[in-house]
């Protein structure tokens, strides 16, 4: 594991998180900034992740993780600031052309359509085909082998999603983008609305691909417990900034919470005073 | 293995419309009254022209009705066409073959509109495709001066005899259609993008499909099937007239289509299944005639079956979902 830059711990605002001459870094973001209107989602985000890590993205609803998220898989454009990706600034500029560079996202409605088989969920968009026509078989063969290395245990590939429980398809969504050669897998809640048995599932699914290093991961969570699980290092964004930066090593859950608790006095003090 | 065989029948969606289909032959084709006229050419001709041109809209409906949206202009679409024709051949002297083309390309340009009403300005297409519903209809009796048009002069006997003229070309091209169709539907990335838009229409966008391209594509190709159907019954028949089409052929293909197996809400649907839903509709009505009963409780019929039908896809659906049936 590549945990050898350890975390700055609680961050300057305005410095760039990581020095970046970095050898192991896949992806950098400096000075992210988005807004909608008159509510500013992200003000200042800087953030980076190396090869192999498991990157915890932390935060309250309505702190921008969704936001950030959406920058960092091309589906908006950031209104100021720069993501550099393995050396070189890029700007993306769809899904699709995020994807080609191999920055892949689980959303955390899994973006499966409940009325197609597994196999053709797992190959949308980026279909097998003969000719014009899809070439179902040699689908369904990959999507079984690559399921079946990944422990992802499902009925059949023919099946309907519809039928598969909350840890099985979330385990096809992953299983998908990981076979799509994806090197920067963005994961959004994976672990929102989940049993203890289906979210073990994922963990165990995240530790593989961690033993594996070919894959950088970010997850993005609200639940630190769970998250301190699997990620080498966990960044806590406030208010559109990343204001927390630590390896998880050098940090527990006490930590996070208090925090936390912190904020929620300092927002409770403030309605206070304004009346 | 008959067990097997009978379970992987019912998970088709076609397989209720069909057992339909097939009782409604045995009946009117052997144990009615009228079994002597039912299996005659004339008689088979009459279900396959009144199957066709409805089936051909219904392909168009089906696809529509899949990435959840609806095309009520098409029948209009129909009226229009065979004017166009005619208009491009007498007045521009385009020779008949490119008048036609010209035509059938108008239909698919009226669907790109209406595709644009839903897409880029955010329109439910039920109430896009009930405005241009009127202004194609509006245009076809302006232009035509509500008269009917008599066929380009030599057409019956040449080119129109592969557009509906020849007895059984109409059915010919409702078949080529619906086979083809069904083959885009079921083989083909655009048939799993237009599912994948209908059954998920964020999911669909997330994946990286353009939910623009999939809906602008099907209108215009419904818009285009409303142009054959439209030219194919005018050699059919004989003559262009303005009151050919309309709302009833439309809401005929929809009824078939979700008699068929197509679901509504969007998401699943089949193009043979709507083709089947055309045929029983058609069986039945030519059965009433033949056994001398009136046509006016036939809608009652179409009415009924299209409630049972949904009740019926409904609970097949439910079977299909928890893995039995």
């Amino acid at each position: 594991m590549t945990t050898d830059t350890p975390g700055t711990g609680p961050i300057d605002d305005k410095q760039p998180v990581a020095d970046a001459t970095d050898a192991t870094e896949v992806l950098r973001a400096e000075h992210i900034s988005k807004s909608f209107g008159a509510v500013t989602a992200l003000s200042d985000v800087n953030l980076r992740l190396n090869k192999g890590e498991v990157l915890g993205l932390l935060g309250d609803n309505g702190a921008g993780k969704s936001t950030l998220l959406k920058i960092l898989c091309g589906f908006q454009a950031p209104d100021s600031g720069r993501i550099v990706l393995n050396g070189e600034q890029v700007s993306l500029k769809s899904v699709t052309h995020a994807r080609s560079l191999g920055i892949d996202v689980v959303y955390q409605d899994l973006a499966l359509i409940n009325e197609l088989s597994v196999f053709h969920n797992m190959y949308l968009n980026r279909e097998y085909r003969t000719g014009p026509l899809l070439n179902n078989r040699k689908m369904k063969a990959l999507a079984k082998q690559h399921l079946a290395d990944m422990g992802v245990r499902i009925p059949s590939v023919d099946v309907e999603v519809a039928k598969l429980s909350g840890g099985q398809r979330q385990g096809i969504a992953v299983a998908r983008s990981v076979y799509s050669d994806a090197k920067i897998l963005l994961l959004d809640e994976p672990l929102a609305a989940m049993g203890v048995k289906e979210g073990a599932l994922i963990l165990s699914l995240v530790r593989d691909l961690k033993e594996r290093g070919e894959v950088s991961i970010i997850i993005i969570a609200h639940n630190y417990a769970q998250v301190l699980e699997v990620c080498d290092r966990v960044n806590l964004l406030q208010h559109g900034e990343i204001t927390f930066d630590k390896r998880s090593a050098d940090t527990s859950v006490e930590e996070l919470t208090d925090i936390v608790v912190a904020e929620y006095r300092a927002a409770m003090q403030a309605r206070q005073n304004g009346g | 293995m008959l067990r097997r065989g009978g379970t992987v029948f019912l998970q088709q969606r076609e397989a209720s419309v069909f057992i339909v289909a097939i009782v409604l032959v045995l009946y009117f084709g052997i144990f009615s009254s009228a079994h002597a006229s039912f299996f005659t050419k004339n008689n088979i001709a009459n279900v396959a022209d009144a199957t066709a041109p409805f089936a051909i809209i219904a392909a168009g409906e089906v696809y529509l009705l899949i990435c959840g949206e609806i095309d009520l202009s098409v029948g209009y679409i129909w009226t229009l066409s065979p004017f166009l024709m005619f208009f491009f051949n007498t007045y521009y002297h385009f020779p008949l073959f490119l008048a036609i083309v010209a035509a059938l390309l108008c239909g698919a340009l009226i669907g790109l509109i209406n595709g644009a009403l839903v897409v880029f300005l955010r329109l439910p297409s039920f109430v896009a495709t009930l405005g241009t519903s009127f202004i194609i209809y509006g245009f076809t009796l302006t232009t035509s001066a509500a008269q009917e048009k008599s066929l380009p002069a030599g057409s019956a006997a040449g080119l129109g005899r592969y557009f509906g003229g020849f007895i059984w070309a109409e059915i010919i091209w409702a078949v080529v259609i619906i086979l083809l169709a069904q083959l885009i539907l079921t083989r083909t990335r655009w048939g799993l993008h237009t599912i994948a838009v209908g059954g998920n229409l964020v999911g669909a966008s997330e994946a990286g499909i353009s939910v623009a391209r999939i809906k602008l594509g099907n209108f215009m190709a419904t818009g285009l099937l409303g142009a054959v159907a439209g030219i194919l019954e005018a050699f059919r028949v004989g003559t262009i007239d303005p009151s050919a089409g309309g709302y009833t052929p439309m809401f005929y293909a929809v009824a078939a289509a979700v008699i068929g197996g197509t679901a509504l809400a969007g998401g699943s649907g089949t193009v043979i299944g709507a083709f089947i839903g055309m045929l029983v509709l058609a069986i039945l009505q030519d059965g009433f005639a033949l056994l001398g009963i009136s046509s006016n409780p036939f809608l009652i019929i179409l009415g009924v079956s299209i409630v049972a039908a949904m009740v019926a896809n409904v609970y097949l659906t439910r079977l299909r979902r928890a893995g039995r049936s």
